[in-house]
């Protein structure tokens, strides 16, 4: 509950009023009248739906325009997730088998922030990854590299009452793929978060500093901002590389914030 | 302090590894109030071809019209088991199958009610970004007056409404159409 404190304090007056005068009462539901909608995204800073140099968006992208629509109660509320959701030691993906796996061990930690830098506690993280051979445990990946049976490659975690998250995984491998010739991924990790409400679900995939794969990815190249793509790449980190045991990279995560008043920005 | 959201990235093809634990294609609870149904689909691409690595994920109200969630302040009934989530990835021919009830009306905007309407988000590799769209009920008087409904060109709204099997009224189809002769509404949202 605690990641909505913040909501009477950025609210309109007229939206605390609606809310005091529906709790006064008991019953009120017309005096919901708007809620605070979450802000749209800056152009270029996330990517489009068609993106031909990646080939699997031609025939799946939407060829018609979306329908801009207004943030209703549908949209601001999403689906919630607790303590009871989570296996507690599945944020170590290098313990989830008899033996360790291969590979360089690292720790991956960042926080999860909204666009205003409030952290968003208790929201699930879930990655998932190729092993260090860059091999997914899938049915589908035919990439001729070995599987490790001591790495599923797949974790999850809730955020604490700071936004962090930490996973304890080993650093993936690249894998080649079929989207041009010779096209290779460049080593990502993939990252899923709910945040709180449908309008701040997302998707996205961590990279690696200094990978010399990135410049031909067009998944990374999908979003035509520099700096926003720079946002996808992990900071290798002193801080939290542990003596003897594992690197540490940082990568922090920003979700949607809230548009100042409730009418803001409904186009 | 400003920042900026982070970019999103495609689910890829090999999400299942990851997406399992959150999977949930049944979203009934014991004691649950409502009318049960069944929405059965398929994901198709440009081609007409199934797409056989999605993933659909559902987020409703419950049958009286309130989502499991603290800003949802209005005074109905919270089915505090019923989280009105769920997830289903797609089989080898593209289609999924959602078993759930039909939920309640909710408030829109300026002092409107919406229609029972899901809110759903597709996931799959080729969309570095996912698809929302809402499926609505057919039959229902609420729709004519829903106020996303009538944002949408009427020659297009009924990609938004699923359609009952003949005799089964809480046995419901709908499809998401990627491109081309009855493609889909998705919403910028």
């Amino acid at each position: 509950m605690s990641g909505f404190d913040g909501i009477l304090k950025i609210c309109s007056p007229d939206c605390i009023l609606a809310r005091v005068a529906h709790n006064g009462r008991g019953t009120a539901l017309s005096l919901i009248t708007d809620v605070q909608g979450y802000r749209r995204p800056i152009p270029g800073t996330q990517p489009e739906y068609l993106h031909p140099a990646y080939v699997s968006s031609i025939k799946r992208a939407p060829t018609q325009p979306l329908v801009v629509i207004p943030h209703t109660l549908s949209e601001v509320t999403g689906p919630q997730f607790g303590k009871e959701d989570i296996a507690p030691e599945i944020f170590d993906l290098t313990r989830q088998h008899a033996g360790e796996p291969l590979g360089e061990r690292m720790i991956v930690t960042g926080r999860v922030l909204d666009e205003d830098g409030r952290s968003i506690p208790h929201t699930v993280v879930e990655i998932w990854q190729a092993n260090a051979a860059g091999r997914y445990l899938h049915k589908w990946d035919q990439h001729n590299a070995p599987l490790d049976p001591n790495f599923t490659g797949s974790g999850h975690t809730l955020t604490d009452a700071e936004g962090r998250y930490r996973f304890i995984t080993i650093k993936p491998g690249c894998y080649p793929w079929r989207n041009h010739y010779n096209a290779w991924r460049p080593a990502h990790i993939h990252f899923s978060l709910f945040g709180p409400a449908f309008a701040t679900r997302l998707v996205t995939q961590m990279y690696f500093p200094g990978d010399p794969l990135l410049a031909s990815d067009p998944i990374f190249n999908g979003t035509p901002d520099e700096a926003a793509r720079q946002r996808l790449i992990a900071n290798f980190d002193w801080e939290t590389t542990v003596p003897e045991t594992a690197l540490g990279f940082r990568f922090d995560i920003i979700l949607r914030g809230r548009e100042q008043t409730p009418m803001e920005g409904k186009a | 302090m400003k920042l900026q959201p982070t970019s999103s990235q495609t689910v890829g093809p090999f999400f299942d590894i990851g997406l399992r634990r959150f999977c949930c294609a049944d979203l009934l609870v014991p004691g649950l109030s409502g009318s049960r149904i069944t929405i059965e689909g398929r994901v198709l691409d440009g081609n007409g071809l199934p797409v056989p690595d999605a993933v659909v994920e559902v987020w409703q109200a419950n049958a009286h019209g309130k989502y499991a969630h603290p800003e949802d302040t209005q005074d109905k009934p919270l089915e505090s088991a019923f989280k009105g989530y769920g997830r289903i990835a797609t089989d080898d021919q593209g289609r999924f199958r959602i078993t759930t009830i039909k939920p309640g009306p909710v408030p829109g905007p300026r002092g409107t009610n919406q229609a029972p309407h899901l809110e759903i988000s597709v996931f799959m590799r080729g969309l570095l970004k996912r698809l929302v769209t809402r499926i609505y009920f057919p039959d229902d008087p609420r729709n004519g007056a829903d106020p996303v409904l009538a944002l949408v060109a009427p020659e297009r709204r009924g990609t938004l409404i699923a359609k009952a099997a003949p005799g089964q009224p809480d046995r419901l189809a709908w499809d998401v159409v990627l491109q081309g002769a009855g493609e889909t509404v998705f919403f910028d949202c």
